[in-house]
């Protein structure tokens, strides 16, 4: 036995082992260099913006900056009586930096989004601190204004102590952390993001569908004919790919509009009356036309490619062996064309689902999703942290629905190309 | 027997309206009777078997099975099993499946089912694969998966295209045996279409010719071989030494063909008369060296290349002006003055010289 376990050597004696280790490094560094890259690339472009993200998204450490010697003294507050003359001292010290560095302004927004009202009592202080006494903080303090002797004021900056929060996350469905500490649900006239997220999903799964329903039987279509008339039905299909999103979405608004020539088609055949032309854009119906045309490519090639590679013999197999026609292709063909549907619906499905560009031209107020509520944050209200926290949700959606297709399909089932 | 049990009656068929693929195909297969379709690729054998399948319809003409028309009749129902060139298994199915789907369509109770499976598996030997996938089978077992389920709805009828094609060369050997024992044994009736013709020699009672959308001669493997009716067959089945000449005269069952410097005799096949132009077939191993009894023709010729093949030597001769002309030399002959450049003596029958049309 251990003379075959013997170790060997090449010809100038170093162990097989360790040369063969060495010879394999070299090619590992190599291949390493090739791909070292993209390897970058994605972490610049990808890896460090989502990081980025989900530290956007829960950083709350503006406040806690701000008032860092308040919030160790309150420490030992229970919170639920006012504080003891400890926690006004510190957050006067605090305070008196900010107005020094001119900073006060931006607690008073940041206290305001906890709780309303925080605004013109900072407004008050900053102007009656100049004239404080040392000492008995407490009692100067509270009698700047009477919301300074609410014990509910005090809670709300004990709120904000911790330097990280979730509360953008409850946002984004419609929640918040009440005084006591409670997740409850917004009050119902306030409620917007709850509704996106459906109809951002009901969107996304009815393009899905109709994108299948008429994406099966032209890729069939494709991978039947012959070369030469297949070759054009490929470019028609993938004209509009070459063509810019926002072109094609322009073009949308030409057709759909009231006065489009869907309209006029179809008050020229009869189907409507001329002064009750139905509204196509600016609504979801808008949205969903011009979203399944955009993302029927997505759905066409990958169920091409697997139907390309059924021999059209098992359909005649199956035929041969007695199926009817529907059998045949409902038994054999349609199953062997699943891995296809799979790789489509799901391309498209995430697709869909963080499409912005087309709902914001065509959507109107029904037809938007969620991506352009984020788009909204970023932009106009620039609340990039709650921007960042619903775009985490999104991403983590599409995980989860991903997740969910390897539970059902199996990811290795599916075919692109 | 029903000697009409298949007959291609006058059927033509035409792909794109210009070029006739089959022409006027006149063909009767007796039941019970295993035929191939032999011939070149294009020669219109495998549009024939897709007529028949119902893949395809007769431009022109009728096809009756069992004395039923049966153009008009969707494939589905047409009750005749097919075995597809690259097997067509369905993929996604297991080999039980697979010989189910066509019991299943026929909505045949499991029991009963379950019992024709077995027995379709037992047949083919694959008693035991079957909860296989096809991908998990080899080539050759999946081909016997795909006869297996051609035979296991009991069908009257089988078609066959080319299904040893994707085979290695001892798999295909063994295949045509186990193919031909099937077809004994339960004496279904078989048509073959292969491009193979050893292929179609072993196993046929009759092969059909193909050749340009016509049948070039229907007849069993033995009198394909030993008497074709055209320089067609005679050239596509097994080797042929040729002679081009003209019929200088012909009496008696015997003609005589004069060739460029000489003249030999000949079989008149489908030659008429004095003048006419003539292809003359002779099987290498009919002709002999230093032909000892007495021969009507004996002629010399030059040896021009030996190739050594283990059982037997092939030479290449320089023989009445035809520098191919190729004779089988059996190894255990000894004695024989083959060397290059020799010259021998080449002597044969007659007879065995076919006169046939020009090439």
């Amino acid at each position: 036995m251990s003379s075959e376990t013997k170790q060997i050597l090449t010809t100038d004696g170093i162990p097989l082992e360790v040369s063969l280790k060495k010879a394999e490094r070299r090619n590992k560094i190599k291949a390493l260099m090739l791909v070292a890259p993209l390897l970058l690339f994605i972490i610049i472009t990808y890896v460090f913006p989502i990081g980025d993200m989900l530290m956007r998204s829960v950083d709350d450490k503006m406040v806690t900056e701000m008032l860092p010697k308040t919030f160790k003294a309150m420490e030992k507050w229970d919170g639920k009586e006012l504080p003891e003359e400890e926690v006004f001292a510190a957050f006067h010290s605090d305070f008196i930096k900010l107005v020094e560095e001119k900073r006060e302004g931006k607690l008073s927004t940041q206290l305001n989004y906890t709780k309303n009202g925080f605004k013109s009592i900072i407004k008050k202080l900053r102007r009656k601190s100049k004239s404080f006494e040392e000492g008995n903080y407490k009692e100067q303090i509270m009698a700047v204004h009477k919301r300074w002797a609410n014990v509910e004021y005090w809670q709300a900056i004990k709120r904000r102590a911790p330097a990280y929060t979730g509360q953008k996350y409850l946002k984004g469905i419609d929640m918040f952390k009440n005084e006591n500490g409670e997740i409850v649900n917004v009050p119902e006239d306030r409620r917007i993001h709850r509704v996106l997220w459906l109809r951002t999903l009901e969107i996304a799964f009815f393009v899905t569908l109709f994108c299948f329903l008429m994406a099966y039987p032209i890729a069939h279509l494709l991978a039947t004919l012959p070369m030469k008339y297949s070759n054009l039905l490929m470019i028609c299909v993938l004209l509009p790919f070459w063509t810019s999103l926002l072109v094609r979405t322009a073009s949308w608004m030409i057709l759909l509009q009231q006065q489009g020539l869907v309209n006029d088609f179809f008050v020229g055949i009869g189907l409507v009356a001329d002064d009750n032309r139905p509204e196509m854009m600016f609504n979801k119906t808008g949205s969903y036309v011009a979203m399944t045309q955009i993302l029927l490519p997505f759905m066409v090639l990958p169920l091409y490619s697997v139907m390309k590679t059924i021999s059209p013999s098992l359909m005649r197999a199956g035929k041969s062996l007695g199926g009817t026609p529907f059998i045949a292709f409902w038994k054999v063909y349609f199953p062997l064309t699943i891995p296809g549907i799979g790789a489509g619906c799901l391309l498209v499905f995430i697709l869909a689902i963080g499409y912005y560009i087309t709902p914001a031209l065509v959507g109107g107020a029904s037809g938007t999703l969620i991506s352009n509520q984020i788009a909204f944050h970023m932009k106009s209200t620039l609340d990039w942290s709650f921007a960042s926290a619903m775009g985490l949700m999104l991403l983590t959606g599409v995980l989860a629905i991903y997740w969910v297709y390897n539970k059902l399909v199996g990811i290795d089932n599916i075919k692109l190309g | 027997m029903n000697k009409e049990f298949v007959k291609f009656d006058k059927v033509d068929k035409s792909y794109d309206g210009k070029i006739l693929v089959v022409k006027d195909l006149q063909l009767d297969i007796e039941e019970g009777e295993f035929v191939t379709m032999l011939g070149p690729s294009g020669s219109g054998k495998t549009t024939c078997l897709m007529m028949l399948a119902g893949f395809e319809t007769p431009t022109h003409g009728e096809i009756y099975l069992d004395g039923k028309a049966i153009s008009s009749i969707p494939p589905h129902k047409r009750g005749i099993g097919m075995v597809f060139q690259n097997y067509a298994l369905f993929p996604h199915m297991t080999v039980y499946e697979n010989l189910a789907f066509p019991l299943r369509v026929r909505k045949i109770p499991k029991d009963e089912a379950d019992k024709k499976i077995d027995k379709a598996l037992s047949m083919v030997s694959l008693q035991g694969f079957a909860q296989r996938m096809p991908g998990q089978l080899s080539g050759g077992q999946q081909q016997r998966v795909a006869v297996a389920r051609s035979l296991v709805f009991d069908p009257q009828l089988v078609l066959m295209d080319e299904p040893l094609g994707a085979l290695d060369k001892n798999l295909r050997e063994s295949m045509q045996y186990e193919i031909k024992h099937i077809h004994e044994s339960i004496g279904v009736t078989v048509v073959y279409v292969t491009h193979d013709q050893s292929e179609a020699l072993t196993m046929s009672n009759r092969i059909a010719v193909f050749n340009d959308g016509k049948v070039q001669q229907l007849s069993s493997p033995d009198e394909l071989y030993e008497k074709p009716v055209n320089s067609f067959v005679a050239e596509f089945i097994g080797e042929n030494n040729t002679f081009a000449g003209e019929v200088s005269d012909i009496s008696s069952g015997k003609c005589k063909v004069k060739l460029a410097n000489a003249e030999i005799l000949a079989n008149p096949i489908s030659v008429k008369g004095k003048g006419d132009k003539t292809t003359v077939s002779l099987r290498p191993e009919r002709a002999l060296i230093n032909p000892s009894d007495k021969m009507d023709n004996v002629h010399n010729g030059k040896i021009e290349e030996v190739i050594y093949h283990g059982d037997h030597t092939r030479v290449r001769i320089n023989l009445l002006g035809n520098s191919e002309f190729i004779l089988k030399v059996p190894n255990s002959s000894a004695n024989l003055d083959i060397k290059l450049g020799n010259e021998i003596k080449i002597g044969w029958n007659s007879e065995d010289a076919r006169a046939l049309d020009p090439k």
